[in-house]
């Protein structure tokens, strides 16, 4: 495997208060941000996600640990060296963060004067990113007179425009809508792959997470609870924030006439078992509970289900029941075919 | 009233336009930079110096509750020392001067402390210095607060320029207490009173249009 983009090695971060007493926002945290990959580092708010993001740029420092971006130590940087990183790592923001009172243009070519580059030589650049976005038409528009996605574009077009290594994404669809946040993902997405760039984004929506990102990391209280390939995480879920983050992405839930009459021990020799079955890979189009009943004579009902793409590979989740005296059974057969089961509880 | 009043109006508002002009400028030289400090040197701000930030801004408390026509009193050996004169129209710039400066470092911090904290992250994120994050994203996204509040001085100072006829200062508020108070003519006094009401307005329509002209965080204000 080649030298990781980013790595947070043993990164802890304590804030102090009054007295005694500290915050542990981050408690060790290790995590390699593979190069040329789009990562997501899934949490709710206060989890740490967004102090672990801004170690990456310096914005903040780590108490103990080291977090080394493009070969640079970057929690030990002096300021001025800090300053050359920031230049390799492009930052999209949830509010955007545009100037007001600059228009679109100026905006993208904001951190090109930063840099202290040639007059001469940013209006073309400019030219070429507002291109990339296709914000053409919106050249010489202020950001108040944009939508909301067209203002995400100029904040992708500007963290663009030194021609950074890293983009850092924080939180950068939360403030959209469904429409615009797929329109906002999909440039994300091929800027990762036509330019090779390694982007790191912190998000609370496991959509985000599923439609883009082929790594993972779920944060939970400061900690990294799980981490790895997107598609391994998604199907085989070990920690409960991460499958509490997965009921709501694959949009299967016990139903509701279903959900009140549960019990978690079988209420009578004739209930039914309700069970979670999570498909995985090409078994997903395999008609595994067609052969369930056919091979073994087991009736099932689908309560709820829905299949997804991850990637290009396609992942679900099924909500079923089935008697529960044939449960072992049942359960076993579908293992030995690599789906994952789940017995959510009875009901009578 | 005379024709014979209307040079001595007339001088009268140019030594008041004089006088407010001027202290304007020179008070906003002071006054800017030390808003911008003001605004940008608390404990982990851009240029944290939470102990001279403390210090400034006790002098610039201490300066703006001192009551105006004290200040003009007390101060006259500096003024002496910085016009060759205590008395004129000249030297009545320094006390006012002395009073608007930190009127305006205060309108000014106000106006930068608007600003979103996002842009000035965003600005650190880019790699920006913190002299390039003043002049490139405070300075320009405050502006139009700036030119707003920098109208209220002007209106303000109006008003203390009226004042400094205690040490012959001259202008229209003297003007107005000389001939409609002191030689009883209230035509005159009435005349002071409508010319410095078109002067306020005129201040501040303009001090609105220009800043509406800077202002583009509401699409209305397109100006096209």
């Amino acid at each position: 495997m080649t030298e990781p983009a980013i790595s947070f090695q043993g990164v802890t971060r304590r804030y102090p208060q009054k007295g005694d007493s500290e915050v542990v926002a981050l408690h060790d945290i290790w995590l390699d941000v593979p190069k040329g990959a789009i990562t997501g580092i899934i949490g709710r708010s206060g989890a740490g996600k967004s102090t672990l993001l801004r170690m990456v740029n310096g914005l903040e420092r780590p108490s103990t640990g080291k977090v080394i971006v493009n070969d640079h130590d970057v929690g030990a940087a002096s300021t001025a060296s800090l300053r050359r990183i920031r230049r390799e790592v492009g930052m999209i923001f949830q509010h955007f963060n545009l100037l007001a009172s600059r228009t679109v243009a100026e905006n993208i070519a904001l951190p090109l004067e930063i840099a202290g580059e040639d007059s001469g030589k940013i209006a073309p650049r400019v030219t070429e990113l507002i291109e990339r976005v296709g914000l053409t038409e919106q050249a010489d528009r202020y950001p108040a007179e944009l939508s909301g996605g067209q203002k995400q574009r100029v904040g992708i077009a500007r963290a663009l425009a030194t021609g950074p290594r890293v983009l850092l994404s924080d939180e950068a669809t939360s403030a959209l809508d469904p429409d615009t946040t797929r329109q906002v993902l999909e440039l994300l997405h091929s800027i990762n792959r036509e330019l090779g760039l390694t982007i790191l984004l912190i998000t609370h929506e496991m959509a985000v997470v599923r439609d883009i990102c082929t790594q993972v990391a779920v944060i939970e209280a400061g900690r990294i609870v799980e981490a790895g390939d997107t598609y391994e995480v998604f199907s085989k879920p070990a920690h409960p924030t991460t499958r509490s983050f997965l009921t709501g992405v694959t949009g299967v839930a016990v139903p509701q006439f279903v959900a009140h009459r549960m019990q978690e021990t079988p209420p009578s020799p004739t209930a039914e078992a309700v069970v979670q079955i999570t498909f995985i890979g090409n078994h997903a189009t395999d008609p595994m509970l067609a052969r369930l009943t056919s091979e073994r004579g087991v009736s099932v009902n689908i309560l709820a289900g829905a299949i997804e793409e991850i990637g290009t590979k396609p992942f679900g989740s099924l909500i079923v029941a089935l008697p529960a005296p044939r449960l072992e059974e049942s359960r076993r057969f579908l293992e030995e075919h690599g789906l994952l089961t789940e017995v959510l509880g009875y009901v009578g | 009233m005379s024709a014979n009043l209307i040079p001595i109006l007339w001088q009268a508002t140019l030594q008041t336009l004089y006088m407010v002009t001027t202290s304007t400028l020179i008070g906003t030289l002071i006054g800017l930079p030390l808003g911008v400090f003001l605004a940008t040197s608390r404990r982990g701000e851009l240029l944290s110096a939470p102990w001279l930030n403390s210090l400034l801004g006790l002098i610039v408390n201490a300066a703006r509750s001192t009551p105006f026509i004290i200040l003009v009193v007390a101060i006259t050996p500096l003024t002496q020392l910085i016009a060759g004169t205590s008395i004129g129209t000249t030297a009545s710039i320094v006390p006012l001067t002395i009073a608007a400066a930190p009127f305006i470092a205060r309108l000014i911090e106000t106006a930068i402390r608007e600003i979103d904290a996002g842009l000035i992250e965003a600005a650190r994120a880019m790699g920006a210095t913190p002299v390039q994050i003043i002049r490139k994203v405070l300075i320009p996204e405050a502006l139009p607060g700036i030119i707003l509040g920098l109208t209220l001085a002007v209106v303000s100072l109006i008003g203390y320029s009226a004042m400094v006829g205690a040490v012959g200062g001259k202008g229209l508020g003297d003007l107005g207490i000389r001939y409609g108070y002191q030689r009883f003519m209230p035509e005159v006094m009435l005349t002071v009173v409508i010319i410095l009401i078109v002067l306020v307005q005129l201040v501040q329509s303009v001090g609105e249009w220009i800043a509406s002209r800077f202002d583009k965080r509401a699409p209305r204000n397109r100006g096209r």
